[in-house]
């Protein structure tokens, strides 16, 4: 005979795909978050597609085709080296994207176990991890990664580390809050009380129910990370030329804004677009998961 | 509320510690030795010896925090490896411009951002929410330093409006010091006035909601009188706090609107310090950034107190 415990438990592991679907429905009927997904998916394409959509190579520099207008030819124009704008976007997408997921994978990886740690044990593990996030809130997101890249030198991969410890405190105060919440739930309570260990309840029981608010963070920290990483490259610390990236392009293009606009104009609308995906599909699943806080 | 108060100062103790630890750690992170690299190219044992001794590298690494803690509580942050001059004259001579900069951005956030939510939220629904909202979103989402070079493009190549870039400061003439600043300022103020407006009109809706909300409009008082004087006053309250955590944004985005506008201040000199690899100003701003963040947030909390008479009675 199955326990009270038993009977609830299944009764919580059959609640998800509901609550999902339900979600799913409300995020389709947002068109804001639906026109965010699709922004977001527009990004992924031109990065995974990007050899196959131009036949000019990023890094080919032609002095015979420098700093030319838009054209039937070369559609965004070429730029200071002559090699084609638009080429440069779509793999330059790759950097962005990439320096986004990687970035807050990292964040995640190392801020969500040190949240859960400090929200379900509490006391002294949780005053030290907290007061650790503490001190890397206290010191800004860029200029924290400024610092760091500075420190491990400039590169692509430096910078990803540095963008991702830097956003690892939001992910530690996030995590620990829902800990704290749910652990004084009741099937916490029953999961203790039939004596299951620490780890088993934080990863069964405490992990699956703090996730929804931590894949709304998420998405919104990939916004904030392609920003950073844009802003690190476009400071001369993240990708480093001639490889493409959008804030590196930026980064030459502002020397040439008078003569050559094109070069400013499209690298900045494609991290526009790309970052106004990320906040629309942020805000269309926080309302979605979490209908309370929309 | 006097305790609430020592409690809050007691927490950000261990903080500041944490800070110094991160801040000196990060030397650590170079590759390589810091004395074979100043060392030069002779490599002559004397010289690798003296410089040891001078930069304390002898000692264990405990006592090289402790001696570097020392010294900056006593305001010597080191001196730059380029040009030898004192961190703190190099930060004391660059920071009211970055202030200047970063109070005109707030001034044009606060601005825009606050009515803006405030309206939005008093329409809720309607053509003004949705386009608030739009600009919101838009302000949130917009590199600042692309928005600065956009503006540079337009406002000053196409319509020579505005001076691309440079600074004067206010005490040699004032308007020219305005007009100079007055695009970089809105660029760092995009942002900040985005998420202003988001915040204030959340807060502004859940206010909006309660009952002696709706007991003023049943009293058959002014929409405009409700919204300003009874919802606004309230909502301003959690504003007070998010004006404090954007602070760090601020001082964060001033990196870039200083590089893009070639302003002197705090962010140039630290991204310059970067390039030039002159660490000991790198961790002198960090320092000076961090210090500035929890003493703006400990004012915060305070002012938090102060405007919520439930707290200031506890």
């Amino acid at each position: 005979m199955a326990t009270p415990f038993q009977v609830r438990s299944a009764a919580i592991a059959g609640a998800p795909p509901k609550r999902t679907y339900r979600g799913l429905a409300r995020f389709m009927r947002n068109r804001a978050a639906v026109f965010g997904a699709l922004l977001v998916a527009l990004v992924v394409a031109m990065a995974l597609l990007a050899p196959w959509l131009t036949p000019y190579d990023p890094l080919q520099a032609s002095f015979m085709t420098v700093r030319q207008a838009p054209s039937a030819a070369h559609w965004f124009g070429t730029d200071e080296l002559g090699r084609d704008v638009l080429s440069r976007l779509l793999f330059g997408a790759r950097a962005s994207l990439l320096a986004g997921v990687v970035s807050v994978g990292i964040a995640v990886l190392l801020g969500v176990p040190l949240g859960l740690l400090a929200g379900y044990f509490g006391r002294l593990v949780d005053g030290v991890i907290s007061r650790i996030a503490d001190a890397l809130l206290s010191i800004p997101f860029l200029i924290l990664a400024i610092a760091l890249s500075a420190f491990l030198g400039p590169s692509l991969v430096n910078a990803m580390a540095a963008i991702g410890i830097s956003a690892m405190p939001r992910f530690i105060r996030l995590t620990r809050g829902q800990a704290i919440s749910v652990k004084a739930e009741e099937y916490v309570e029953g999961a203790r009380a039939i004596g299951l260990d620490h780890a088993r309840i934080i990863v069964r029981y405490i992990l699956p129910n703090v996730l929804p608010p931590i894949i709304v963070q998420g998405s919104l920290t990939v916004a904030s990370a392609i920003i950073a990483e844009a802003s690190l490259s476009f400071l001369g610390l993240g990708q480093l030329p001639p490889a493409p990236s959008w804030g590196s392009m930026l980064n030459t293009a502002k020397d040439f804004v008078s003569q050559a606009p094109w070069m400013s104009i499209f690298p900045g609308i494609a991290i526009f677009l790309a970052v106004l995906g990320f906040n629309l599909l942020g805000d269309g699943l926080r309302d979605a998961l979490d209908p309370r806080e929309s | 509320m006097l305790p609430i108060i020592a409690n809050r100062l007691l927490v950000a103790v261990p903080t500041l510690i944490l800070v110094s630890m991160l801040i000196f750690g990060l030397q650590k992170l170079l590759p390589g030795d810091p004395v074979l690299a100043m060392a030069g190219e002779d490599q002559d044992a004397q010289v690798i010896a003296t410089l040891r001794v001078k930069y304390h590298l002898d000692q264990p690494v405990p006592k090289q925090y402790a001696i570097w803690v020392s010294d900056v509580v006593h305001g010597n942050l080191g001196s730059s490896l380029r040009t030898d001059v004192p961190v703190r004259f190099l930060i004391a001579q660059k920071l009211p411009v970055t202030l200047q900069l970063a109070l005109m951005a707030m001034v044009l956030a606060i601005g825009i951002g606050i009515p803006a939510g405030v309206v939005s939220a008093a329409s809720r629904g309607g053509p003004l929410d949705h386009a608030a909202n739009i600009a919101a979103l838009s302000g949130m989402s917009i590199p600042n330093f692309w928005l600065g070079i956009m503006l540079i493009f337009i406002v000053s190549v196409r319509w020579h409006l505005l001076p691309s870039s440079g600074y004067v400061p206010p005490s040699e003439d004032l308007w020219l010091s305005i007009k100079t600043m007055l695009m970089p300022a809105f660029v760092l103020g995009a942002a900040l006035g985005a998420q202003l407006m988001r915040h204030t009109r959340s807060a502004m809706l859940g206010v909006l909601r309660t009952d002696y909300i709706r007991t003023a409009r049943a009293k058959g008082l002014l929409r405009g009188a409700v919204v300003v004087k009874h919802a606004f006053r309230n909502a301003l309250i959690p504003i007070v706090t998010v004006l404090a955590l954007l602070f760090g944004e601020l001082l964060a985005g001033a990196v870039l609107t200083e590089q893009v506008f070639t302003i002197p201040g705090f962010g140039k000199l630290v991204v310059d310090a970067v390039f030039n690899r002159d660490y000991p100003v790198v961790q002198g701003v960090v320092l000076v950034t961090a210090l500035a963040f929890i003493v703006v947030n400990l004012c915060a909390d305070v002012l938090y107190m102060l405007l919520n008479p439930r707290l200031r009675r506890s």
